[in-house]
This record gives C-alpha cells, structure tokens and sequence, in this order.
C-alpha cells in the first residue's frame, strides 16, 4: 500500500515527509514497546504507535522502518519531527485509536507482521 | 585482517544518546557497501546491547570490528553481572524498571533478539565482575 493512500484512509497529518508519499510499504505493526518492534519487524513495514519520543525514531532507524502512524492524535515535538527528517522518514498522525487504525488499514489490505520464526 | 575498528563507551542511565553508537555502526557498514539485510541484523543487535549497557550495565563499551569475513561487536562492561544467565536469555523475562517501560523497552526481548538475529552469539558474566558477550555476522550470505 503506498503511504498516501494510508495517510487517506486514516484521514492523518503529514508531520514530515509529504515528498515521500509514493513510496511503497508491504505490511504493518502495531505496538508502543519498541523492544518489540525490534524483534519483529524484518521487512517494509509501517509502524503504528501511541508512543511519542525520540527512542521510537532510533528504533525506526534501525530496523530501516519508513513511515511511522502516530495514533490517538499525538504529535511529536519539533526536535523528534526533525529526527525523522534526517532519517528520510514519513510521519503521520491520526486521530484513530490504536485498535481502530490497525482494523482501518487490515480491512483495506494492508497485513500485518506475522509470527516470528523461532 | 581488519578492514574497520572501533570502540564505543556507552554510559549507564544516558538514555539521551542511547542509539548513537548504533547509528555510526549502521551508517559505517553502508560506506563499506555490506549487505542491507546484514546491516538491519547488526544494527538491531547493537542497538539492542547499547540499551542493556545503558539500563542494566555499570557502564561498558562496544568493540566494533569488520574483517574480510564479518563483523564483530564485542561488548564488555564493568558489572553487575548477571545472576542467571539462562533465565535472563528467556523472551519476556525483564529486570528493567517501570521508567524503561515507559519509553518502551524492557519487554525481555533484547538477549534473546541479540542472539536471533547474530551468527554466532556467546555470553559469559561474572556478578560483582561484568559481562562480555560476542556477536558475529557473516558477511557471505549465510541465510
């Protein structure tokens, strides 16, 4: 799904990177435990979280995460949206809850992270 | 023959430039043109131990090497040490405390994920001594 048509879907801001909104991601993930984005993101995934600080965008960077859905109307301070920007990330906020904003994109066609090999 | 080498101290309680050391390692691997899926498993298991230095450790630091062959991190610290290595190498077993959560880690995923995603993974830890755990990547494509 390319990251217009879920910043569309989940009527969201664009906080940075409305150059990128072309781009392509293949699935998503849901979590505010970043320690958990770690060990299961593997691919081009977007990331929908209710946690807002500077770790998720390091965490993001590490696991090469492209687009990050902040959910339940939470924005980033500038210094974070910054981040993000030197990252070459796109970010977007909804007003959605968590719960809500997986549900909006899984019935649209967008899947998610499966079980992780052992 | 090592092509790169580094050394990263990373502090305990700096959760302001927790990331850094990671983030040089990932952008020195891509000057050097490895793999990017090799690069996603070094910079996450980086990641993963700067954190455990930041939370649990005394302080240590991050020996960064690449070969011809691999690269290797080799993470030593001043203590505490851990009691029981088996049971902290469980997924989900965390020692972090509530204001690690609260930024979002601590989930007991980190040894585990550390040694998910190496090549080969060894740890040993002495308490009232420290820790050293080894961690290396192939650069051949393995998987």
């Amino acid at each position: 799904m390319v990251i217009r048509e879920i910043a569309r879907l989940l009527e969201a801001e664009v906080l940075v990177g409305a150059d990128k909104l072309d781009q392509e991601v293949d699935m998503a993930f849901s979590s505010d435990m970043m320690s958990d984005v770690l060990a299961y993101v593997t691919g081009s995934t977007v990331l929908l979280t209710g946690l807002v600080n500077e770790h998720v965008i390091r965490t993001a960077e590490m696991v090469d995460l492209e687009c990050i859905v902040f959910v339940r109307g939470k924005k980033p301070t500038s210094d974070i949206i910054e981040m993000a920007e030197e990252n070459g990330m796109v970010l977007l906020c909804t007003d959605h809850t968590l719960y809500c904003t997986s549900g909006i994109l899984y019935s649209n066609g967008l899947t998610g992270v499966g079980r992780r090999r052992k | 023959m090592s092509l790169y080498s580094e050394a990263f101290s990373v502090e305990k309680g700096d959760f302001v430039t927790a990331g850094e050391a990671s983030a040089k390692i990932k952008r020195t691997l891509k000057k050097l043109g490895v793999n990017s899926s090799v690069i996603r498993r070094v910079a996450v298991s980086s990641y993963e131990v700067e954190l455990n230095l930041i939370i649990h450790s005394l302080g240590g630091q991050i020996d960064f090497t690449v070969t011809q062959d691999d690269v290797m991190l080799r993470v030593t610290d001043r203590g505490p040490g851990i009691p029981d290595i088996e049971l902290a190498m469980r997924e989900g077993w965390s020692t972090a405390p509530e204001e690690v959560r609260v930024m979002g880690f601590g989930a007991g995923m980190g040894l585990p994920n550390m040694k998910r995603n190496a090549d080969e993974f060894s740890i040993q830890s002495e308490v009232g001594k420290g820790t050293e755990i080894v961690m290396k990547f192939a650069l051949a494509p393995v998987r």
